[in-house]
């Protein structure tokens, strides 16, 4: 415990790229996977997991001193399974479309694990203004994540990106990628680059750190 | 020690549990009170819109009053009845599924079946909404109760269930039974119906999507 706990501003920036929720805790696949054939359902999923994400840490932080260790994980639950009937009654009144195409993937943001592990990891033991910028940083970083999958998988199988046409007509539409199996393909081809730039990056350094 | 596992202890361990129940549960009335409408409405403009696809050449519906079940007479482009839009539901594997049943005018046939709401597994139970499948009840007789089978060739009054799914199409095909067996056993009030609708002047028809 006496190790000193991440400041607000490392929380904020740690979770857009160095502890991206998708690319680099390989948190919250499912949905990630599943809504991100098109960019206008990622975004909304983006929305709705970042709304639930910042409440649920935000009242995290606000009870952590009643928490009973044996209990946490049932109080995380209840606190996640709230925002979510939120997040998702207010989809179906306000974007009726979005809400029948994102299904169940809406409630099962109860199970996602990015918001558990945010609970569990940084707002269970930190204050409140800590945790908010958490769950900042990581909605960001998990709505980046899920924005560059969905532009990829959208442009190739429609040539369109968010609905707007990008690509010529003559661009021979590839529907299995925006199919299952099309986002493990852009996934993976997506977790691969994101390693091997930071894996480069950190070469060059310690070569540069090692030529002084 | 021992004492704490007994009345007082639990409920000292346990409070925070409780009280935070408490609260969202309240939130979460409120939100649900709030919205709902909203909801319903959306529900019902979604019901209106899908009328032309579940009645062939039907243009728009009219609610019917058949005390709390939700009816739609379906009307074509002269105002005249051509059958009835019925909702349905019932318990799914993961949740309420929600239904739209098209109907003849004598309804004695199955014109169209419309999954208007369903929380079914990803991949498996979604299925249901797929038209493929869906178009299975087209043309299906009422007299008898529809039945699904998990595989081979389905007979009149049968219903292949989508693979790997078979609650899920169980689920449907009941909830098919249930609001076909209640609007036949109202078959009196929909025959007055019939007739206030069809005596309804053209201009003041409802058209589809307003």
């Amino acid at each position: 415990m006496a190790k000193e706990m991440p400041t607000a501003l490392e929380r904020f920036l740690n979770g857009i790229l160095p502890e991206n929720p998708v690319y680099r805790q390989l948190l919250g696949l499912c949905p990630t996977l599943a809504v991100t054939s098109g960019v206008a359902s990622a975004m909304t999923m983006a929305g709705a997991t970042a709304f639930v994400l910042i409440c649920s840490n935000v009242m995290t932080s606000l009870i952590r001193g009643f928490l009973k260790p044996h209990l946490r994980i049932l109080i995380y639950t209840l606190t996640i399974a709230t925002f979510v009937t939120i997040a998702d009654r207010f989809l179906a009144a306000y974007m009726w479309s979005m809400s029948k195409q994102l299904g169940p993937y809406v409630p099962l943001i109860i199970v996602n694990c990015v918001i558990v592990c945010r609970c569990e990891v940084c707002s269970s033991k930190q204050p409140v203004f800590v945790a908010a910028s958490d769950a900042l940083g990581q909605s960001l970083g998990f709505g980046l994540a899920l924005l560059s999958i969905a532009s990829v998988r959208e442009v190739l199988a429609t040539g369109a990106w968010a609905g707007l046409r990008v690509l010529p007509d003559t661009w021979p539409n590839c529907g299995a990628m925006g199919l299952p199996p099309g986002a493990f393909i852009t996934m993976g081809l997506l977790l691969g680059l994101v390693n091997w730039v930071s894996a480069r990056r950190k070469t060059l350094k310690s070569s540069a750190g090692s030529a002084k | 020690m021992k004492k704490l596992n007994t009345g007082l202890g639990y409920l000292k361990q346990a409070w925070l549990v409780l009280v935070l129940a408490l609260v969202f549960g309240m939130a979460l009335a409120n939100v649900q009170a709030a919205l709902g409408p909203r909801i319903e409405q959306n529900k019902l403009d979604e019901a209106l819109e899908q009328v032309p696809l579940l009645v062939r050449g039907a243009i728009a519906g009219v609610p019917v009053g058949l005390g709390d079940s939700r009816v739609y007479g379906a009307l074509g482009a002269e105002g005249e009845l051509l059958g009835w839009v019925v909702m349905g539901n019932g318990q799914g594997f993961a949740g309420r599924i929600e239904l739209l049943i098209g109907l003849d005018r004598s309804l004695d046939t199955v014109t169209g079946v419309y999954v208007l709401d369903q929380r079914e597994t990803p991949g498996l139970g979604n299925h249901i909404t797929d038209e493929k499948w869906r178009l299975q009840f087209l043309g299906k007789k009422t007299h008898l109760p529809l039945e699904v089978i998990k595989e081979g060739v389905p007979a009149a009054h049968q219903i292949v269930a989508v693979t790997g799914a078979t609650i899920s199409s169980k689920s449907v095909a009941q909830a098919v039974n249930k609001a076909v067996n209640l609007v036949r056993s109202r078959k009196d009030v929909l025959q007055q119906e019939t007739r206030r609708l069809e005596q309804m002047q053209p201009a003041s028809k409802p058209r589809a999507g307003e």
